[in-house]
């Protein structure tokens, strides 16, 4: 029942999202019919070069390089991120050493990482997932420097009473609380990761989504190009409610317990 | 009485950035002795406790535990937010690596003995109200049958009914089982309801200012005999002049 009602629950509650999604596709339509199908074409028309470009096999193959790209650049940046960020978290020395970098870092701009790592590995893989990598480090960084800095210090000291080692009250205690601050950035990063992704495959020419947007530009085909914008969408949506929420809703259940419907059982 | 004593503290001192909270505090309690520490606020009792209890290292002094283990009751209840009432009760008892089904007839046991619901177990601590909070603190300090237990002005927050129903689960808990028990309490009434002997610290925190040993056994001793004792020591016990009224040690600051 608890999970399966949580299913449910999810589910029901998409019914809102749905119509937020309508409403856009409504203005979407109403900018079709002031502007034209040459600057912005119908909902339903890109629907519909969507669903023969689901039948193309140029579809899985670009979609997979994507989908492959930014999650491996995800999960290195998520790993990098997460341990530096715990290890600054309880050393106050590192976490002032490596918030500069980390501002640096976040303010040069995807785009010169890319003219960078074009020179350094040539149009491959690996530029598009370096991109990735050090577009999406900092912001997983902080979450875990500032989770672990924030955490309970009168809890530890319970659990220091009733014999926690240190490794104990580090896994009882301090991932529990960093989990609370690093769920979000995890998203955040992987939204990063899939948008950096597609723009560096886009300048670099090397597949996936990035470069079917960059043929579609060519052709000067809206329409293609917008269904490609919409596919990329629908893969980070994907990666992220496959991937990171149902971790999330299993270690955050008891945060809907103080919501005042409590929780369902 | 040839057991050995629960718990001795000789020449305890602590500052906090260079500011001396304790100093040379002496202090030998029996095994199986409640006592209560009382001090105006600031006094240094919460330290003297945190370095007792082991949180804390003492600056200077020596201490020396003479039981097997302890437990503590904090003011707060702190209580893992992301864990259900049992998991909260059970903690100490993971720590201790005991099994699951262990686990969960232990926390049946202590729970029944804090007179916590068992249909609130499942319940998270968002869920529960405060003394029912303190409930689940007490219950998790007696889950791994601790033979000494600390308690920090643990309910300071209680309304007064509710206070002495802690206090009776305290008292009862404590002449069943036979813990001794350190109690820091700022409540001169509540000193002489639960404890054999009270202990006054200095308003400076230089070691004790005295101690007085409560007549009568815990928990026998009735509302009114509590109520005159209390009273006779503030209005006439120079001790207990210091112990309420007095607010933060501003003294400390001229």
């Amino acid at each position: 029942m608890t999970w399966l009602g949580r299913l449910g629950n999810f589910l029901w509650s998409g019914w809102a999202g749905l119509a937020g999604l309508c409403l856009l596709a409504a203005a979407w339509q109403a900018g079709h019919e002031a502007y034209g199908s040459f600057i912005l074409p119908a909902p339903v028309a890109t629907l519909e070069q969507i669903g023969a470009t689901l039948s193309d096999p140029l579809f899985a193959e670009a979609t997979s390089t994507t989908a492959l790209r930014a999650a491996t650049g995800f999960a290195v940046a998520a790993s990098i991120g997460a341990v530096v960020g715990i290890a600054a978290g309880y050393s106050m020395a590192t976490l002032r050493a490596a918030r500069p970098l980390m501002t640096v870092l976040l303010g040069v701009p995807p785009i010169a990482w890319i003219v960078l790592a074009m020179i350094w590995f040539g149009a491959s893989d690996g530029t598009v997932v370096a991109t990735v990598v050090i577009a999406a480090t900092p912001i997983v960084f902080g979450a875990a420097a500032q989770g672990i800095a924030t955490r309970e210090r009168g809890l530890d000291d319970m659990a220091r009473v009733f014999g926690a080692s240190a490794l104990q009250r580090f896994y009882h205690l301090a991932l529990r609380h960093l989990a609370a601050h690093l769920f979000p950035a995890l998203a955040v990063a992987l939204g990063t990761a899939v948008k950096v992704a597609v723009m560096a495959e886009l300048l670099t020419n090397t597949g996936g989504i990035g470069t079917e947007l960059a043929n579609a530009r060519s052709r000067l085909d809206v329409t293609a190009a917008m269904s490609w914008v919409l596919i990329a969408v629908a893969l980070l949506l994907v990666l992220e409610y496959a991937l990171l929420q149902p971790i999330r809703s299993q270690l955050e259940r008891w945060r809907s317990a103080a919501q005042p419907w409590g929780v369902k059982r | 009485m040839s057991r050995p004593p629960a718990l001795v503290l000789e020449g305890i001192g602590h500052a906090y950035f260079g500011r001396y909270v304790l100093e040379g505090v002496r202090l030998r309690l029996h095994a199986g002795e409640v006592a209560a520490l009382l001090g105006p606020s600031g006094s240094g009792k919460s330290t003297l406790l945190a370095i007792a209890a082991g949180i804390l290292e003492p600056l200077r002094g020596t201490l020396q535990r003479g039981y097997r283990r302890h437990a503590m009751v904090f003011q707060e209840p702190r209580l893992l937010p992301w864990a259900t009432a049992a998991q909260n009760i059970a903690y100490p008892l993971r720590l201790a690596g005991l099994g699951r089904a262990a686990r969960a007839a232990r926390v049946a046991e202590v729970a029944a003995l804090a007179h916590f619901d068992p249909a609130d177990l499942g319940k998270y601590p968002v869920e529960l109200s405060g003394g029912m909070r303190q409930r689940v603190a007490i219950a998790r300090a007696l889950a791994p049958a601790p033979d000494f237990v600390y308690f920090d002005e643990p309910f300071t927050a209680l309304d007064p009914g509710l206070r002495r129903a802690m206090q009776d689960l305290v008292i009862e808990a404590a002449s069943r089982h036979g813990f001794g028990a350190l109690f820091v309490t700022h409540d001169v009434q509540e000193a002489v309801r639960i404890a054999h002997r009270v202990l006054v610290l200095d308003a400076g925190g230089r070691g004790l200012a005295g101690e007085r040993v409560v007549p009568g056994v815990p928990g026998a001793r009735d509302a009114r005999t509590v109520f005159e004792t209390a009273h006779g020591w503030l209005a006439n016990d120079a001790l207990f002049q210091a112990v309420e009224g007095s607010d933060e040690r501003t003294a400390g600051w001229s």
